[in-house]
Parts: C-alpha cells; sequence; structure tokens
C-alpha cells in the first residue's frame, strides 16, 4: 500500500520534472528560431493584427467595465473619510500596476491564446506542418515565431488600452455620476503616478504575461497529438497554464518591482 | 541505371512494436515504383524514413547517395528541396487559397518576382486541371481535387523524387483513373522518380514500373505488374484477386472463438 502510493508519487513528480524540461527545452528552440522570423516582418505584423483583433473587444469592454467599477467602489469608501479626492490616483495605480497588465494576459489567454492552440493543433492533426516540414520549411520558424512574437507584441498595447479605457470608465462614473472635481481626478493621478515606477514596470508585465501566454498556446497547439479530443484538451489546458503562470509571475514581479 | 533511392537492411520500431526489418529496395531514376500492402504493413513508414521525418534502428536510407538519417538539419533541408510529397489527405494549408498553396514552396524557397510565381503557379495548376479554381480555398473543392492541387504544390519546384502517400484512397472512379495518369505523365514529364504508396491494384499496376509487396514490415513479393499478374505467391494472389482468405487473416490475432465463448472441452 505505501510502496504503491510512493511508487505513484515518484512517478508523478518525475513526469512532471520531464514536462517542465520538455517545455524548457521547446521554449529555447523556439527563441533560437524566433530572431529568424525578423527576416519577414509581413508575417509577424500579420499576426500582430490577427492576435490584437482577437482580443480588442473583449479587452475595452472589460477595461469599461472594471473602470466603472472601481470608480464606483472607491468613490462609496474613500467619501467616508473625506478621501475622494484620492480617487483618481488609486484607480489609475490599481489599473497600471496590476489590473491593467493581469486581466489582459487572463482575457488574452482565453481569446487569442486558445484560438492560437486550436489553430496549430488543427495544422498538425491535418498533417499540414509534417507537409511543411517536408517542404523544407522549418514550422517553429515560419508558424510559431511569427505567431509568438505577434502574442508578445500586441499584449503590453492591450494592456494599454485595458488601463486607459478603465480610467475613462472610473472618470465617467466618480466624475460625471458621482460629481467628483474633475480637476481632483486627473491632478492626483497625475500626481500619483510616476513613469518608471508604475508605467514602466506595468509595460515589463505585460511583456512577460505575452511570453507566458502566447509560449503556452504554441507549446501546446505543437505538440498536441493528432486528434479532435486531444485539440480540445489542449486549448483547456492553454487557458489553465497560461492563467496560473500568469498569476504567479505576477505575485514574483510586484514582489520585485514594488518592494523595498 | 542509377538508384535515386536505395534502401538496405532497414530496421524500424515504435517502442517495442517492430514496424519494418531487413528492408532492402531499390528505387531507379526516373521509374515510377509502387510499394504494396495491406493498411499498417508499414508502406507510409518508408515514406517517412525516406524523408527523413523518422529515423531506423538499423539500416539506412541513402537519397542520391546521402545517408538520410546522417544528415543535420540543414542538410536534411536540403535534401527535401529536391522532394516532393503528398499525403494521404492532401495536407494543404486551409487558411490559404489554392493559389497560395501552391505558391508556397516558391515563395519559402526561391526569391522569383511575383509576376514569375503567378506564371508558374498558373502552369502548375494547369497540369492538374485546376487552373480556375485557384482562388477557391481547399475547403471549397472536393476530396480528389484537394489531392491534384496538392499535386500540383508538390511539384512546384520540379522535384527529383515525387512520394505519392495513398494518392487513390477516397477517390471516386473517375477521380482515381485521373489522378493515375496524373502521376504516370508528371513522372514521364518532369523525368522524376516516384515513389507510389498503394492499395489500389488497377490503378497502381496500370502505371507502374515496377512493384514492391509488403506485408508485416517485409517485401513479400516483387516485380514488374505482368509478372505479379500471374505470380504464384499466396499473398500476391489473395492481394491482387482480393481473396478474404489467405496468409492475410480475417481476423485479429488472438484466442479463438471458442474460447472467448467457452466452448471448449473443460480441462
Amino acid at each position: 500500500m505505501i510502496l504503491r502510493f510512493l511508487e505513484s508519487a515518484g512517478a508523478t513528480v518525475r513526469e512532471s520534472i520531464e514536462s517542465l524540461g520538455f517545455a524548457t527545452r521547446a521554449f529555447f528552440n523556439l527563441l533560437r528560431f524566433a530572431p529568424g522570423a525578423f527576416r519577414r516582418p509581413a508575417l509577424i505584423s500579420e499576426q500582430i493584427h490577427f492576435i490584437g483583433n482577437y482580443s480588442l473587444v473583449i479587452t475595452i469592454v472589460s477595461g469599461l467595465f472594471v473602470g466603472l467599477v472601481l470608480g464606483l467602489q472607491f468613490y462609496v469608501n474613500l467619501i467616508q473619510f473625506g478621501a475622494e479626492d484620492k480617487l483618481g490616483s488609486l484607480v489609475a495605480l490599481s489599473l497600471i500596476r496590476e489590473l491593467g497588465p493581469v486581466v489582459t494576459a487572463l482575457l488574452f489567454a482565453g481569446r487569442a491564446g486558445t484560438s492560437l492552440t486550436a489553430e496549430i493543433g488543427l495544422m498538425k492533426a491535418g498533417e499540414q506542418l509534417s507537409a511543411m516540414e517536408m517542404m523544407a520549411v522549418n514550422p517553429v520558424q515560419r508558424v510559431l515565431a511569427p505567431r509568438f512574437w505577434g502574442g508578445v507584441i500586441a499584449m503590453p498595447v492591450l494592456a494599454a488600452v485595458f488601463s486607459a479605457v478603465g480610467i475613462m470608465g472610473s472618470y465617467l462614473v466618480a466624475v460625471k455620476m458621482l460629481s467628483l472635481d474633475e480637476g481632483a481626478f486627473w491632478s492626483q493621478m497625475q500626481a500619483g503616478v510616476d513613469v518608471n515606477r508604475d508605467v514602466v514596470s506595468s509595460v515589463i508585465k505585460s511583456f512577460v504575461f505575452g511570453i507566458a501566454v502566447t509560449f503556452t498556446a504554441v507549446f501546446q497547439g505543437y505538440h498536441v497529438k493528432p486528434t479532435p479530443a486531444d485539440v480540445a484538451r489542449a486549448t483547456t489546458r492553454t487557458v489553465v497554464i497560461a492563467s496560473l503562470l500568469v498569476l504567479g509571475l505576477d505575485f514574483v514581479m510586484t514582489a520585485l518591482m514594488f518592494t523595498q | 541505371m542509377s538508384n535515386l533511392v536505395e534502401i538496405r537492411d532497414l530496421e524500424f520500431a515504435y517502442g517495442d512494436r517492430k514496424i519494418l526489418s531487413n528492408l532492402r529496395m531499390d528505387f531507379p531514376r526516373g521509374k515510377l515504383i509502387a510499394v504494396m500492402g495491406g493498411s499498417g504493413c508499414g508502406k507510409t513508414t518508408v515514406l517517412r524514413l525516406i524523408g527523413g521525418q523518422i529515423r531506423p534502428q538499423r539500416g539506412a536510407v541513402r537519397v542520391g547517395g546521402e545517408v538520410v538519417h546522417e544528415l543535420r538539419t540543414d542538410g536534411l533541408y536540403r535534401l527535401r528541396r529536391k522532394m516532393g510529397m503528398l499525403f494521404q489527405f492532401g495536407a494543404l494549408f486551409t487558411d490559404l487559397t489554392i493559389f497560395d498553396n501552391v505558391a508556397f514552396p516558391l515563395r519559402e524557397h526561391t526569391d522569383l518576382p511575383e509576376e514569375l510565381i503567378r506564371d508558374l503557379v498558373l502552369m502548375k495548376l494547369n497540369a492538374v486541371g485546376l487552373r480556375n479554381a485557384s482562388k477557391l480555398k481547399p475547403g471549397e473543392i472536393s476530396g480528389g481535387m484537394a489531392r491534384r492541387v496538392a499535386v500540383a504544390r508538390a511539384i512546384a519546384l520540379d522535384p527529383e523524387l515525387i512520394m505519392y502517400d495513398e494518392p487513390f484512397a477516397g477517390l471516386d472512379p473517375i477521380s482515381m483513373g485521373l489522378t493515375a495518369n496524373l502521376i504516370r505523365n508528371l513522372n514521364d514529364a518532369l523525368g522524376s522518380t516516384s515513389i507510389l504508396v498503394s492499395h489500389d491494384v488497377n490503378e497502381t499496376f496500370a502505371i507502374a514500373d515496377y512493384v514492391y509487396f509488403m506485408s508485416a514490415g517485409k517485401i513479400v513479393a516483387e516485380g514488374t505488374p505482368a509478372e505479379l499478374r500471374v505470380s504464384q505467391d499466396p499473398y500476391v494472389k489473395q492481394f491482387v484477386n482480393a481473396e478474404p482468405d489467405g496468409p492475410v487473416p480475417f481476423h485479429y490475432p488472438g484466442k479463438s472463438l471458442a474460447d472467448d465463448l467457452g466452448l471448449g472441452a473443460k480441462r
């Protein structure tokens, strides 16, 4: 009984380490071919357009609602202490430092990540990637690398759109509906947000999330077993793994960036 | 006449499951050689080994004198530029038009101006009778037409070696005859060497110069179609005449029905 438990625990640990090693090798393999993709910028810009477009509407709508809710919640609570003037600064910091990159990355994993996995997985199931290899075209360079860069470049832009729309949402609620002073809203925001500490860190975070989500998506698609059931499982795995990676990386980066 | 492809003492297994053993085959330049056999006998594996997609455990495949599994990635890709392969279901890129599918290898491997690529693609599509379908997507044409587009793509770079994996599977009789003629005509017009993997006896015998018969990963018979038609080999006879019983059993090997139903004598 105990022996069997130890055996299965050992096997699980070994398999986990093996798959981690496999994913790491695949990541470095992708990085090896990734710079080559810049020789054909049209392929990358096509993917930025495609992947960015996938997620733009959901990013804008979510950003707006998150901003509306933040404006409302902060106003209701801050007014109890007469500190509602700080609302602009609080909303901007919450969005720029945390919610912008994190929520956008989660939405990005659900929207663009799944379609990347499904697209590459179905290409594999239809032998399109094998056909490409037989035509002496490296699928990692031709298919994976442009999609990887497309996702990595689109993600910070989407996060910036999310934060900007969120700020506009909170402005609508706090200033236009609840009559917060407009001057206080914007001036507090300007005084509270630091370009280096907040905006640059936000861009770095969303760039790292872009790498994590897009790599997870293309990796899951490329290593799928060529059956419909496994393509379906791979898309689910993309969302689960990418979301957990984003949340874990966010904690690590926040700890590194914002603690003294 | 020299051989473009030579297979010597080839062994291949997926894990413990042996697929090919002690295989020896020659594919002379300019000839159309067929590899025939029942499903799962290892025919497609032979093509994958020639293309370098998998590595043998023993023996070697030589293409143009080079041992395929000893080549590094760049060498393998250089060799593959001389090969064209038709996959069983075409493997067309579903997000590209038919024109762009055929143009794909030309755009990837040459710096030809777009006007020249256009002319070349239309000529290849004309050869397979689908010039007027060039603007359609693969989903908008029939399976037989998709197979012909894949042929046009496989010959885009005028390869020395063209491999066809089950080109007749799932085709209606008209498309089947068309495809068979196309394969023969392309082989003769391009002066290339063709390897045709198939289990359709009539179409294959009509166009092949030489035929290898495989069963359970081994060559069981070989010869010209005329020789094989009169062969007394039990396997060839069963296959060519589509007999239900013979060396290839109908039942998957294992326990007998009587054992499964408990009808055997009690011990």
